[in-house]
């Protein structure tokens, strides 16, 4: 294992700015735009694929940009976990672009420059947050990150969706701010901010100091959406499906629970977290969310919305892993961050594919889709499936992962969660594949002249499947096998 | 001695020489009055660059005026805290000039522009002057130039509320002047000198005397009417919009943060950390209505509807993120409330520019009337934008580091609560902020081709506009380079080095 000093981190983060700079340039231009994001994503995919290898071999690859303020110099380093979270961005930013075209030229959306804009400023914020070096740098990536997708979120500019941004800015700045203060207080506890493998907060300070400590950073990363912090999120829905997909499969949540896992691997490190109690407080948030968020779920009729809340019930799975403080939960942890991607958001795409060529939102008007766009159906199928954790889909990876480390833990009481959380998710996601390919329609002609998405879109679609297919057969290369090495560096280097 | 060494002096001298040839020239030819300003107004600020240099690589400048050591003469003093004062200030009035030359044509009578100029150069010397001065009374007399010429260059639009809020200020200025005067002169009685190291050097021995407490008292309410700290700061918000968009721009950059200046040096130059921390604890009470300044100020600012008013509560927050640094008074939140002096200004300035804009092409600035104004104006309203998230202290822009270095600062000396509602104040910044940026870009739906194809606005406007936002982010990201000179001020201040 070793730090070597490359520029390809810096690389990653400025071609989507760069293209950000093009694309306003190009906005009169449709196809040359469109051509730039493109581009960009091919790009900045390559170069996070150029560093895989080497970080496969456990080199950490590190950047010091410029001093900044006491509390870190703004610096990159990618090690990893980083590239998990990289990698899983970087894809899936690819295909979210040929959708998102193919989305916002099917519907004639408006101020579409300002969408891929923003679009390209928020990936390059998100990969900044994946390779950040200290609590500072990410920080400021995260508060670009949130400024950056409000006029998304507001894409349509309706009241609802003004009042839904400032709803999505209210959780996100306010959590902003906590977080900032948890980042200082780091800085003056310890005099760094720089992440360290397995922690450095030990000893820094009273028990009592740190617990707040990581209060503060739990309601400083409300990006995860724990309850009751989760409201932004379904709120959120108001925005076009790509801005959705992006939302909780490329960047933001995944921010979220990314920046959480960073903390307790990273900051604090499994064995303080233990002897605070804070599995316990984690893991007490993660079970209700889980649970309740899926109670909500099985209520909404709204198909975005129903994957909104189970957007939320999922993310505590992570949470979920991270409060066992053991080497399988961990792993479970972060092996459904791009598990939980990959699979959410091809149902993302797929609510969105069904908003363009049939024009529904609601579950229930769905009756006997799949006879007009059955491919389309059959990917939602699947991916609802594996979210449900049943194989050969990616899901049952991370939740047997979950179960090893709840007994592992000694706390059997999780696996019940995990069961009945099971359970549910299958209430909320059958009956939709039930209403679509089983029911009849209820008048004959309700879904004359639907037909398959466009190709754009309809690839995406099959290829986000596909992959979520893919990792449950190989499910070591790449992402097992960077978890491996993230969860070595974090327990010193001892691998079971 | 070569001319560099008198360059202090220069640079009080040659604007007003430039004053007097505005003035002959303008009398033959209004349209030269322009170059002659520009021409002197850049001079001063190459010359400022060149002192700040100067003084990062020798220390502190210290001038006698016509060869006369103090205490008889009078002294003119450029240590690193003045060098980066005066080299903001005189950044800002660059590009507030640049920028007027098209909004004055637009705003005053023609008539009046050769006395307008005439009156901006005035301005500038005395806020110069009380820059660089060693001499309290010498401060004085800057003070009184420049306020006078601040009084007049309010009331120059044509509308008659513009004259209200000139004389507004003329009364609220003049007992601010009246009691800063007595303040000195009290100093003076006390220890028989004015010049501003001796007096430092000669209080301590009566910090006791209530003479010293009766002039510490009144200087601090004389500049804090000046630099309109709350709850001092009724003045404010009419002078700041009814004055022409130029004017504007000028005194809530410039003037408010040389009143501000003024007022750190009177507490951490003349009286020195000894006294207002010690033998007449006064940072404490600083700090409380600092932050309720940042709060009040906010929350009134939300309450406006005209962009410009909005503009300048917001004003009255930001004094208070200032004089927030001034109650913590160690070095890190210091260094935070002198990066907010230049940041402030920046930004400040920035958004004033985009209001004088908006005024100049759309011909009003309510913000109700503004639906969709993005459309029509893109580069006005990014510029808005960006400098609105450094007011907000989004990060990397500069707003976010001084923030920081205030909360550090804060956290440090053990102020958690005046910290949190620190950063809580600064997410009221968003209410205002975003008040604007909804209605810009997001409050008219749809709007059916309005896009013009024209420029928004004459390039002498909006390059000063687009060079202060991107100022705004690119001295957050590189950060350390005002740093370098505002670490050894912070330092000069709290007594050190």
């Amino acid at each position: 294992m070793t730090d070597i000093i490359g520029i390809l981190p810096a690389v990653t983060i400025a071609i989507p700015l760069l293209a950000s700079v093009l694309i306003l340039i190009t906005g009169r231009y449709e196809n040359l735009r469109e051509s730039v994001t493109i581009v960009a994503a091919v790009a900045m995919l390559g170069s996070v694929l150029a560093m895989l290898p080497s970080v496969l071999q456990g080199n950490r690859i590190t950047l010091s940009i410029i001093p900044m303020v006491p509390g870190g110099d703004f610096a990159l380093k990618v090690d990893a976990f980083g590239m998990v979270f990289a990698l899983t961005a970087a894809v899936l930013w690819l295909l979210n672009s040929f959708y998102a075209i193919g989305y916002m030229r099917g519907l004639k959306e408006h101020a579409q420059t300002r969408f891929f804009f923003c679009m390209a400023v928020a990936i390059a914020a998100a990969i900044g947050i994946a390779f950040s070096a200290n609590l500072l740098t990410l920080f400021i990536f995260y508060e670009i990150l949130t400024i950056i997708t409000y006029p998304l979120v507001v894409h349509i500019e309706t009241p609802e969706a003004m009042k839904a941004g400032r709803k999505y800015l209210a959780y996100l700045l306010v959590g902003g701010i906590f977080l900032l203060a948890a980042v200082i207080l780091t800085y003056l506890l310890t005099g760094t901010t720089a992440f360290v493998p397995g922690g450095f907060l030990e000893g820094a300070g009273s028990p009592l100091v740190l617990q707040i400590l990581f209060l503060l950073f739990m309601v400083g990363f409300v990006k995860a959406a724990w309850m009751p912090l989760h409201a932004w999120l379904p709120a959120a829905m108001i925005a076009p499906t790509p801005v959705s997909a992006f939302l909780h499969a490329v960047a933001v949540v995944t921010a979220g629970v990314f920046g959480i896992v960073r903390i307790a691997g990273w900051v604090y490190g499994m064995d303080l977290m233990a002897a605070l109690g804070l599995g316990v407080l984690l893991a007490v948030i993660a079970s209700f969310t889980i649970i309740v968020a899926s109670l909500f779920a099985l209520t909404e009729d709204n198909l975005k919305r129903r994957l909104a809340y189970s957007t939320v019930s999922q993310l505590s799975y992570i949470l979920l892993g991270v409060s066992m403080l053991s080497i399988a939960g961990m792993t479970g942890a972060m092996a459904h961050i791009p598990i939980h991607a990959f699979l959410k958001i091809t149902l993302f795409f797929v609510a969105g594919a069904i908003i363009v060529s049939a024009g529904i939102e609601s579950i229930s008007d769905m009756k006997g889709l799949f006879q007009k766009m059955p491919v389309t159906v059959l990917m939602f199928s699947a991916a609802a499936i594996g979210i449900c954790g049943l194989p050969p889909l990616a899901g049952i990876i991370s939740k047997i992962y979950l179960a090893i480390g709840a007994v592992e833990g000694g706390m059997s009481s999780l696996l019940i969660v995990i069961i009945v959380s099971a359970v549910l998710n299958a209430a909320y996601f059958l009956p939709i594949i039930y209403t679509m390919i089983v029911e009849k329609p209820e008048r004959e002609d309700a879904l004359n002249g639907v037909s398959e998405p466009p190709l754009t879109m309809l690839v995406p679609i099959i290829l986000t499947a596909t992959i979520s297919l893919l990792i449950f057969f190989f499910p070591t290369m790449p992402f097992l096998d960077l978890i491996e090495i993230a969860i070595g560096e974090i327990i010193g280097g001892v691998m079971p | 001695m070569s001319i560099i060494d008198h360059l202090p002096v220069l640079l009080i001298i040659g604007p007003i020489i430039a004053a007097l040839i505005i003035l002959a020239v303008g009398w033959h030819d209004r349209r030269l009055c322009y170059p002659v300003m520009l021409l002197s107004i850049t001079g001063q600020f190459i010359a400022s660059l060149i002192m700040l240099l100067q003084v990062i690589q020798d220390g502190t400048i210290r001038y006698y005026l016509g060869g006369w050591a103090p205490p008889l003469g009078i002294e003119l003093v450029i240590d690193s805290f003045s060098g980066f004062i005066l080299s903001t200030i005189m950044l800002l009035a660059l590009l507030a000039i640049v920028y007027a030359r098209r909004s004055v044509e637009a705003e005053v009578p023609a008539e009046k522009i050769v006395s307008f100029y005439v009156l901006i150069q005035l301005l500038l010397i005395g806020l110069v002057g009380m820059t660089i001065t060693g001499d309290v009374f010498n401060l004085y007399v800057f003070l009184e130039i420049s306020s006078i010429a601040a009084y007049t260059l309010i009331a120059g639009t044509r509308s008659p509320r513009s004259y209200v809020a000139g004389f507004n200020y003329l009364i609220m200025g003049s007992i601010a002047a009246g009691f800063i005067l007595l303040g000195i002169g009290y100093l003076y009685v006390a220890t028989g000198t004015l010049n501003m190291a001796e007096i430092a050097m000669l209080l301590p021995a009566s910090y006791e005397l209530s003479t010293v407490h009766a002039a510490f008292l009144f200087m601090m309410i004389g500049f804090s009417i000046k630099a309109a700290f709350f709850p001092l700061h009724l003045w404010l918000p009419d002078a700041y919009t009814e004055s022409p968009s130029a004017v504007t721009v000028i005194i809530s950059t410039v003037m408010a943060k040389v009143s501000v200046y003024a007022m750190i040096r009177i507490l951490f130059t003349i009286f020195t950390t000894a006294y207002i921390i010690e033998s007449f604890p006064v940072t404490g009470f600083i700090l409380l209505i600092a932050t309720i300044a940042i709060v009040a100020g906010a929350i009134l600012a939300i309450a406006q509807n005209d962009l410009k008013r909005m503009l300048a509560y917001s004003s009255i927050s930001q004094i208070g993120y200032i004089m927030f640094a001034v109650g913590v008074a160690n070095q890190i939140a210091l260094e935070g409330g002198l990066l907010h002096i230049l940041g402030h200004a920046m930004m400040k300035g920035c958004l004033f520019m985009v209001a004088g804009l908006i005024i100049y092409r759309m011909g009003t600035s309510n913000l109700l009337e503004l639906r969709g104004v993005a459309q029509t104006m893109p580069i006005s309203c990014a510029a808005f934008a960006l400098a609105g998230a450094s007011m907000i202290g989004i990060p990397p822009t500069i707003g976010f580091m001084s923030k920081y270095y205030l909360v550090l600062g804060a956290f440090e000396a053990g102020y958690w609560l005046y910290a949190a509602v620190l950063l809580i104040g600064s997410l009221l910044a968003v209410g205002y902020i975003w008040r604007f940026i909804e209605i810009a870009y997001f409050g008219d739906h749809h709007g059916d081709g309005h896009q013009c194809a024209s420029p928004e606005g004459p390039l002498s406007m909006i390059a000063p506009m687009v060079c202060l936002a991107l100022l705004c982010l690119i001295l957050g990201i590189f950060v350390e380079i005002p740093m370098e000179i505002i670490g050894p001020a912070a330092m000069i201040l709290l007594g050190g080095a």
